[in-house]
């Protein structure tokens, strides 16, 4: 369809490779802090880029993915602890069996991460997918707490509010990069397949959908099961980074985060999503002077936690008045508007 | 046997009775009208008919098959497709991809399957669009299939819809007002186009319209709604001179 199908495809090959030689300098001469907010940036980019596909694309608006992160987390680390960890760990209550006994390689246990996540979401969507719209948001802002109230209650899997400590740093610049590439590659696939095409017709018009034969019901929870795939992956690899998890966080919070990320990119663009996630996770990290106390010679300002958030919830507002399609709309990132800039590749 | 048979079919809002005892029976290749004054409860009809609302009584058969209160997208698989009173197009979609999308639902490829894109997605969506185009072809859209569907004028717009319903490929077309807004020289092209249509996809044709020119000259039959209630039925000569017709849209003639 596409004239430039090839050079396309050549030039995302090339840029791969460039990210990827670009990581390897980073893993190599980059400080520990600065590795640490590039894996902070992969994960947060799995997490967006998959909540996107439900909310952006098929227009269902989502207020889950904490929970899914929250599975996804406690899946991977209780199944990367070894025994003994199980058992110092759990004080109050013993670890059930066979949790207990279990130790599974990093790779598994983070595709058991994606595959319990997905599940639960298929579960959930039975009865999220009778309502619509804001009933539709509450429905899963609802599942997201309970999720988080089971984590703090079952004493004996998740170790209750104490949660789990001493989780092994397994998550590098390569397992998150990895994870985040292959993520924007497969959402990338489906947002273009026919499948992808079906969703958006969902989110245009559901009557419509309707009347091409489009199952509206199945589309949503095909959307909704992969988002949650891509989100317990994020937080396997989340809980192998911060190495200890605990309920707390896993609150709205975190949903919150990734729906300023996925409004301020552009529903329904992945690369606006990208350039977000990428800008939230610097910006939360640059940002961080403001919640220092400051001494500007005539007044001292006392450190308030927090002030970050102000302002991302400023930036939420202003986006909301002045630039409501986001920074990309819903449109894409694309190399033939690329070459176009730069003057080769003639017309098209 | 009638393509579609539809038997004593009734429609109730809480009180209101929105179509009363409603009896039809299309055969294959016919086009046949639908008219009557607004509210009179026709588009309520179509609803029914293509699985938007389930009838409070009555039967529909398509093909001989009960497909009484099936889901819309079940009934658009089976062969009814629909357009739209008010234009319904994927907006941020493009052209060609509105019409491709009618062939979705009849791909084999599982979502894994489109995902990877293995060889048997690859060549159904070589067809997708290979079929939308000749959609497109049919209806005179060719030239516009790159550009957004919202960017089309108003006529186009109209032609769209149709062309979007075809690709699902459907034996019985409901056609919701296809000539709403239209002016005489577009309403002329419609009428040639539905006519080539039914031709070349052996389409049966159930339509809903308010220009009387129009349907007096496509439809071989009409039927006429007042209040949900059908009061006339005939061919378009029997509709024309029908007192109730004339009464229901005009008023009752009082003789001095």
């Amino acid at each position: 369809m596409d004239p430039h199908h090839r050079r396309n495809q050549l030039l995302s090959i090339a840029g791969t490779i460039v990210l990827l030689a670009l990581l390897y300098v980073a893993s190599t001469q980059g400080s520990d802090y600065t590795i640490r907010i590039l894996n902070n940036i992969a994960i947060f980019i799995i997490l967006a880029v998959s909540y996107n596909l439900i909310n952006g694309i098929t227009g269902q608006f989502s207020l889950a993915p904490n929970a899914f992160v929250a599975i996804g987390a406690y899946t991977s680390a209780l199944l990367t602890l070894t025994p003994l960890e199980k058992e110092i760990s759990f004080i109050i209550e013993p670890c059930i069996w066979p949790l207990s006994v279990i130790t599974l390689p990093f790779s598994v246990s983070l595709i058991a991460a994606g595959g319990v996540a997905a599940l639960l979401a298929f579960l959930m969507g039975f009865p999220v997918f009778r309502t619509r719209g804001d009933y539709l948001a509450i429905v899963t802002l609802g599942f997201g707490e309970v999720v988080r109230v089971i984590a703090n209650n079952t004493q004996s899997i998740t170790n209750g509010p104490l949660g789990l400590k001493g989780i092994a740093d397994y998550t590098n610049i390569w397992w998150a990069w990895g994870f985040a590439i292959i993520t924007v590659f497969l959402i990338g696939r489906i947002i273009r397949s026919s499948y992808g095409m079906a969703m958006k017709a969902v989110k245009f018009d559901q009557a419509a959908a309707e009347a091409v034969g489009i199952n509206t019901y199945w589309h949503k929870m095909l959307a909704f099961t992969t988002s949650a795939f891509f989100q317990g992956v994020g937080g396997g690899l989340l809980a192998h980074l911060i190495t200890t998890i605990s309920p707390v966080l896993f609150t709205f919070f975190l949903t919150f985060n990734l729906l300023i990320i996925i409004v301020a990119g552009g529903l329904g663009s992945t690369t606006g999503v990208i350039f977000a996630a990428i800008l939230f996770t610097w910006g939360g990290e640059a940002l961080r002077f403001v919640e220092e106390p400051m001494d500007l010679g005539f007044i001292n300002i006392p450190g308030i936690p927090g002030m970050r958030m102000v302002i991302f919830s400023l930036i939420l507002v202003l986006v909301m008045i002045f630039a409501r399609q986001g920074l990309m709309g819903t449109r894409e990132f694309n190399w033939n508007w690329l070459c176009r800039k730069l003057g080769i590749g003639g017309r098209s | 046997m009638s393509l579609l048979a539809v038997k004593h079919l009734t429609m109730k809002f809480g009180g209101l009775v929105a179509v009363n005892d409603f009896d039809l029976a299309l055969e294959k290749n016919e086009i046949v009208g639908l008219i009557g004054p607004n509210g009179a409860g026709k588009t309520t009809l179509f609803n029914m008919i293509a699985g938007y609302y389930t009838p409070t009584e009555g039967m529909i058969h398509y093909q001989g098959k009960s497909i009484t209160g099936q889901k819309a997208n079940r009934i658009t698989k089976a062969g009814i497709a629909r357009t739209f009173q008010n234009i319904r197009l994927f907006s941020e979609l493009s052209v060609i991809e509105n019409v491709m999308i009618g062939y979705h639902c009849r791909i084999k490829s599982t979502f894994l399957g489109a995902t990877l894109r293995l060889p048997l997605y690859c060549r159904e969506e070589k067809m997708m669009v290979e079929g939308a185009m000749n959609i497109l072809q049919e209806v005179g859209l060719e030239d516009v299939a790159r550009e957004m569907s919202t960017s089309l004028p108003y006529g186009k717009q109209r032609r769209l819809e149709i062309a979007r319903a075809l690709s699902t490929g459907p034996q019985l077309l409901l056609l919701d007002e296809p000539a709403a807004g239209m002016n005489p020289t577009e309403t002329q092209d419609l009428l040639q186009l539905i006519l080539k249509l039914r031709k070349n996809y052996d389409l049966t044709v159930f339509l809903i319209e308010h220009d009387m020119k129009f349907v007096m000259e496509i439809c071989e039959r009409i039927k006429v709604l007042d209040y949900g209630v059908t009061i006339a039925e005939g061919t378009p000569r029997e509709i024309q001179n029908n007192p109730r017709v004339i009464e229901a849209y005009l008023g009752e003639v009082h003789s001095a």
